[in-house]
């Protein structure tokens, strides 16, 4: 018995120095970590890249903020992020940041008989939702801007996350854009101190809370919202209109955004103006070294989202992604050329 | 000849004793140097929390990611407060259930009974956290805290305990299912030890006409109050720490709340929530901070119980 399980004790530690020694001494895997959001797609993209160049990605979605500490201590060829770096951190850590795909934050709700779109919503009443201030969903705030129907005098049960996320960032960014109380007492970032209501651990942690609790108000990423069909608000934008939440209205609100004055593509893309723009949209970034040490390693990085940038889109599209307008994607490549050099200085992207 | 060879064997038996005997030791100083270890790094890791905040990190309410001010209050009393009702609900059913086991249960059903509560020890406690999330809290939204509002809510001064929207998650629902996960482990000690009281005691007692109650009372308890106290901390111990389950239903929001049906916090759950994804110095320390004081809550606590134990030995000492 003892002898046996020394022998699968010892086996299975030689196995896995094998796998050590082949990941570290192949080139032809590229390693990510990060975000959580875009991790589907970028399997997606991995699995049909992999195909046609035989070169695959091991993406580890460990968070944003992992993302973030991992490529900081240069333990991954990328990072990934939710929440963009502002330049001058960009700067301290010699990174550069590009998006890759556009996605959108809807607040999600459980009310007897309300299926999607039914309710309709401003940025200061979600805000003062949030904060505490409107308990209640037949609240007058609510009912202006829902004249047509008949609200239940029920307590709003706020949901939010209790993991710090890019979802969470985006979420409060457009909160502190559209009331100022938010942005004094509560701001902006991947968590916050929330005034009111219950936690849930990721998406699904929302999505769960949110559908188990009658009466309650949450935000998940458009994509889990529209696969687990849970009734989504309307949006009034920055010009007034109020709009769904669908591939569509968030490409309008990238559209809009000028990426070319963005140094580091430090872009925010929450309440954009433009009639067909959703209010609470945000792109995820990748995070790379802008001087590379393994200069091959880095090329192959590049060659994949060059790959996804030009292949990519219909995938996206397919899991509820929005696939990034071509006039910043060739502002990326461009970055790339300007920016990411190998030891000695010269570009490695031509 | 065969003196020689006694000798090399006596010789070879002390050498094995000697090497037996430092390899134990060594194991057993493993332990300790590895509990060490943890302490020390769990305090180096939390330095910049401890000299930011010092002891008011203790009695704060703040969670502020943002402003970077962050405090221990809520999820201290979270984890105090859930394993507090975890016992409160857990030690009389357990009582109970090993009372049935050892006295009053016909013969056939010990075992299969037995079995089951032993079954349920081994669950793991993210099925305890789903079942409680997607089962238990619903159920407990619609038909138990409505209730509660209306009868336990208005009650003079425990009142405020009880009102709060029926949301189905909370403190009293991570309670709940933490009594509902240490009960198996109480259990399975009491009726161990419930067990070995000699029979004689027990025959003794009936015969001068005990009732089973009497009996339980004065001859089982008093023999074996320091396994049940033993199994009592066992149960504590698990439910102080326990993760996923809590996560799943305690609501994990950082808000200090008079009411046991408002969603809180408890350490170990803000760990499992947040760790991942810190950003900073200082909420990375807080984090581990945090880690720190479930240890010392931890250690205090078994201490507590060490010391309870050494006053009922020596209050029986006084007695006989």
């Amino acid at each position: 018995m003892m002898r046996k399980l020394l022998n699968l004790l010892c086996t299975s530690v030689a196995l896995s120095l094998c796998g050590a020694v082949t990941m570290n001494a192949t080139a032809d895997t590229i390693t990510g970590a990060g975000a959580t959001f875009p991790y589907p797609i970028y399997a997606k993209w991995a699995e049909g890249y992999q195909k046609q160049s035989g070169i695959g990605l091991n993406y580890q979605s460990i968070g944003s903020g992992g993302g973030i500490k991992q490529i900081n201590a240069d333990t991954v060829d990328f990072g990934a992020s939710d929440m963009p770096l502002t330049p001058e951190k960009l700067a301290d850590g010699k990174l550069l940041q590009f998006p890759t795909v556009i996605g959108g934050v809807v607040p999600v709700y459980q009310l007897p008989g309300m299926g999607a779109g039914a309710i309709k919503l401003d940025g200061i009443t979600l805000a003062n939702i949030f904060l505490g201030k409107i308990k209640t969903w037949n609240d007058p705030a609510i009912a202006k801007l829902n004249p047509e129907i008949k609200l239940p005098a029920l307590n709003i049960t706020v949901v939010h996350r209790s993991d710090g996320s890019g979802t969470s960032f985006i979420f409060t960014n457009y909160l502190s854009k559209a009331s100022i109380i938010w942005k004094t007492s509560v701001g902006n970032d991947t968590a916050v101190d929330w005034p009111v209501g219950l936690g849930g651990k990721g998406n699904e942690g929302v999505a769960a809370y949110v559908q188990r609790i009658n009466g309650s108000l949450g935000y998940v990423e458009y994509a889990y919202a529209l696969q687990n069909k849970i009734p989504y608000a309307l949006m009034k934008n920055k010009d007034g209109n109020f709009v769904k939440p669908e591939t569509s209205s968030f490409q309008a609100a990238a559209a809009s955004a000028d990426w070319a004055k963005a140094p580091g593509f430090y872009k925010i893309l929450t309440d954009q103006s433009g009639k067909d723009s959703w209010p609470i949209t945000g792109a995820t970034f990748i995070l790379m070294h802008t001087t590379q040490t393994n200069p091959a390693k880095a090329t192959a990085v590049l060659k994949f989202f060059d790959w996804a940038y030009t292949n990519g889109d219909a995938m996206a599209q397919s899991l509820d992604y929005v696939p990034l307008p071509n006039t910043v994607v060739a502002l990326i490549r461009a970055s790339w050329k300007a920016k990411i050099k190998d030891l000695k200085g010269r570009p490695l992207w031509q | 000849m065969s003196r020689k060879y006694s000798e090399i064997h006596v010789k070879r038996q002390a050498i094995q004793d000697i090497s037996f005997h430092g390899v134990t030791a060594l194991f057993a100083f493993l332990v300790f140097a590895l509990l060490f270890g943890i302490v020390l790094s769990l305090f180096q890791g939390s330095l910049p929390a401890i000299k930011t905040f010092g002891w008011h990190f203790l009695w704060s309410s703040d969670w502020d990611p943002v402003q970077e001010k962050f405090g221990a209050l809520v999820p201290i009393i979270g984890t105090l407060v859930t394993s507090t009702i975890a016992l409160l609900i857990g030690i009389p059913v357990s009582f109970g259930i090993a009372i049935f086991l050892t006295e009053l249960s016909p013969r056939w059903l010990k075992r299969p009974l037995g079995t089951a509560i032993e079954l349920l020890a081994g669950i793991p406690s993210i099925i305890y956290g789903i079942w409680g999330l997607f089962i238990f809290a619903p159920l407990f939204a619609d038909h138990v805290e409505p209730w509660i509002n209306d009868h336990l809510g208005v009650l003079p001064i425990l009142g405020p305990l009880f009102q709060g929207p029926p949301m189905g998650i909370g403190i009293l629902t991570a309670g709940i299912i933490l009594a509902i996960m240490v009960i198996p482990f109480i259990t399975a000690v009491m009726r161990d030890v419930f067990d070995v009281v000699p029979p004689m005691l027990k025959e003794s007692a009936y015969g001068l006409g005990a009732t089973t109650w009497e009996v339980v009372w004065n001859i089982v308890l008093p023999f074996t109050k320091n396994g049940v106290v033993g199994g009592i901390m066992l149960g504590l111990g698990r439910a102080l720490g326990e993760t996923m389950a809590v996560t799943f239903v305690i609501g994990n929001a950082h808000d200090l709340s008079a009411s046991l049906l408002m969603p809180g916090n408890s350490i170990s759950s803000a760990l499992a929530n947040e760790f991942n994804e810190a950003v900073g110095e200082l909420y990375t320390a807080s984090l581990i901070e945090l880690c720190l004081i479930l240890f010392l809550i931890t250690i205090i606590v078994l201490s507590l119980a060490k010391l309870l134990l050494l006053r009922m030995q020596r209050a029986e000492g006084r007695s006989s």
